[in-house]
């Protein structure tokens, strides 16, 4: 196995270590908690509402992962000394970023990967004893196979959030970085602000620069199709399609710059 | 300190906390209703707080707006959920709280998520309800289902949803067959909604007609609270002609022998009745010393709907009877 594989595998294996996965146990806390009380607190669309909850659930489960481990992942090595004895090893300074990059990733895949899982159980609990034409009149059927593109998106914006939170723990401190990540993501979300700032100010050079930052910064509203996909509204694949590329044009975009700045980096 | 020592001490302060709490409690009683508050009122301004997890607080603001109708709706007829008699709050406390905020969580849910279906459907019949039992504005119970429309042209459920309000709060029967022909209109609408437009244009009011849409709504309904609804309405309306039924036995009772009956017991034995009648949930029906027959208020069917003003055309239905005891 190649450096990289073998840092993701120890990145991985440290996750595990710190217990990192033990949010699920609550992720399935939650949504057992829900499905069984959601009939006492509402009057239908149960099955819609623990939708809603599994896939934000997901996300901001995996939001806080991204960002609490990712800007940790190189600062911390800073901090134990532990940065020298891995650098005396046969392995460049990209690939420790890009390994730790990899690692992340697995994890941030097994946990959603598990999430989708209990999300499917608990939606069959849930449709067990609905009559069929009850279902039949829903938006989307309770066991729905589209809520895996909801699902796999989610996924793919956490890659991206990782990213972003690597490429500002390689320069920055570990408060700064999350601040910085977590501003990105909110930004992030709200970009389509961004394309309409034009709209909205009187100054034609504001509504520029708004529309170039529109460009500039990551897009990630697109990859929010939850409501499409609860409310069975059809996601083209070829919107996935481009929606997966720009996240990995803009993946590769940070670790390229990630591993330049880490690489000019003097540790003394 | 040793773990288990540790453990015994840590339980015994977790039992004060618990019971300092309890004395804090009896000693200080919390106010029994916190005031339902709105912070915001935007609905615009919400979602933008929401970005991404708008989906969730449409259903977190879905929840509130059920359990702020529920709360509400209990608090204004408290007697109807010990014995079945209807005791709405009067003066100006009540008349402050029309449920204010009812439509502007609605309009927030649906802003949310503007495909929230049962926030459109269920909404606007709370909307629609006559207060105490509801706000009383099938006004704002049409501009919801509108907006629902405004994003899903295609929905026959929500015109056929602003056809009742016209015809069951409104009264407005030319607009409920107009709405009725919308929906008909549609793609893929049942059938039976252009026979409801023109009954509803031909004999708006009418008993049969009223029976007709809540027949409808409770066999094409996906949502199991207004299957029952329906039911209940079904039951209701099977009672309104009973009672109307029996008025005119005891009216041609009291014709004959220029007194109204004492009870039905002598209706029984003077053979203008084989046994006590019963509503159709089995509760016996009320004859007052004058000679009205209503339906008891410890009925489960009680309160009677209301009906849309016009003539009783129903057939003579025979009231369910019991023996007498």
């Amino acid at each position: 196995m190649n450096a990289v594989g073998v840092i993701a595998i120890n990145v991985f294996r440290e996750s595990v270590r710190d217990k990192v996965l033990y949010n699920l146990v609550l992720f399935a806390i939650l949504l057992i908690a829900a499905s069984l009380l959601i009939g006492e607190l509402t009057a239908g669309q149960d099955v819609k509402i623990i939708k809603d909850l599994g896939l934000t659930a997901t996300s901001i489960f995996g939001l806080f992962i991204a960002v609490f481990i990712g800007i940790g992942l190189v600062s911390k090595e800073v901090d134990r000394r532990s940065i020298y004895a891995l650098l005396a090893k046969p392995i460049t300074r990209s690939q420790l970023v890009l390994g730790k990059y990899a690692g992340l990733a697995l994890t941030l895949a097994v946990n959603v990967a598990v999430m989708a899982v209990a999300q499917y159980v608990v939606l069959a609990y849930m449709r067990w004893g609905i009559p069929p034409d009850v279902e039949r009149a829903w938006d989307a059927p309770a066991i729905d196979p589209a809520l895996l593109v909801a699902i796999a998106l989610i996924l793919v914006e956490l890659l991206l959030v990782t990213a972003i939170a690597i490429f500002f723990s390689t320069f920055s401190t570990p408060l700064l970085s999350a601040a910085l990540t977590f501003a990105l993501f909110i930004v992030g979300n709200f970009s389509a602000d961004l394309r309409n700032f034009q709209n909205v100010v009187g100054s034609p050079a504001v509504g520029r620069i708004a529309r170039a930052l529109y460009f500039v910064l990551p897009n990630l509203a697109q990859f929010d199709v939850k409501a499409s996909v609860v409310h069975g509204q059809r996601v083209a694949p070829g919107y996935v399609g481009v929606a997966v590329a720009y996240a990995a044009v803009y993946i590769a975009l940070l670790l390229t710059i990630s591993t330049s700045v880490f690489a000019r980096r003097d540790f003394k | 300190m040793h773990p288990a020592l540790a453990s015994i001490v840590a339980l015994v302060l977790f039992a004060g906390a618990a019971g300092l709490q309890a004395v804090r409690e009896r000693w200080y009683p919390p106010a029994l209703e916190e005031e339902t508050a709105m912070y915001l009122r935007s609905a615009d301004a919400v979602r933008r707080i929401a970005g991404p997890y708008a989906p969730l607080a449409a259903d977190l603001y879905w929840i509130r707006a059920i359990q702020y109708y529920g709360g509400l709706k209990h608090r204004l007829n408290p007697e109807w959920n010990r014995d079945g008699r209807p005791a709405p709050v009067a003066g100006p406390a009540a008349a402050d709280d029309r449920y204010a905020l009812l439509y502007p969580m609605l309009d927030i849910t649906t802003t949310l998520d503007r495909r929230f279906n049962i926030a459109y459907r269920f909404g606007a019949i709370f909307l629609a309800e006559p207060y105490p039992s509801g706000a009383g504005r099938p006004d704002l119970a049409v501009q919801l289902l509108q907006k629902g429309l405004s994003d899903r042209p295609d929905k026959w459920e929500y015109m056929e949803d602003i056809a009742f309000v016209h015809y069951w709060y409104d009264h407005d029967y030319l607009a409920a067959s107009q709405w009725f022909e919308k929906a008909a209109a549609v793609p893929r609408a049942p059938w039976w909604l252009r026979s409801m437009a023109a009954t509803t244009r031909a004999r708006g009011g009418d008993r049969a007609a009223s029976r007709l849409m809540w027949e409808a709504i409770r066999q094409t309904t996906e949502i199991p609270w207004l299957r029952q609804d329906a039911e209940q309405k079904l039951l209701q309306l099977r009672a309104l002609d009973e009672i109307d039924a029996l008025q005119r036995v005891v009216d041609q009772v009291k014709a004959r022998t220029g007194a109204a009956p004492a009870d039905w017991e002598s209706l029984v034995r003077a053979r203008a009745l084989r046994g006590i009648p019963v509503d159709p949930r089995g509760t016996p029906y009320e004859l007052t010393p004058d000679g009205r027959v209503g339906l008891s208020s410890s009925s489960r069917l009680y309160p009677l709907l209301v009906e849309p003003p016009s003539q009783p055309t129903g057939s003579d239905p025979t009231p369910t009877l019991v023996r007498p005891r």
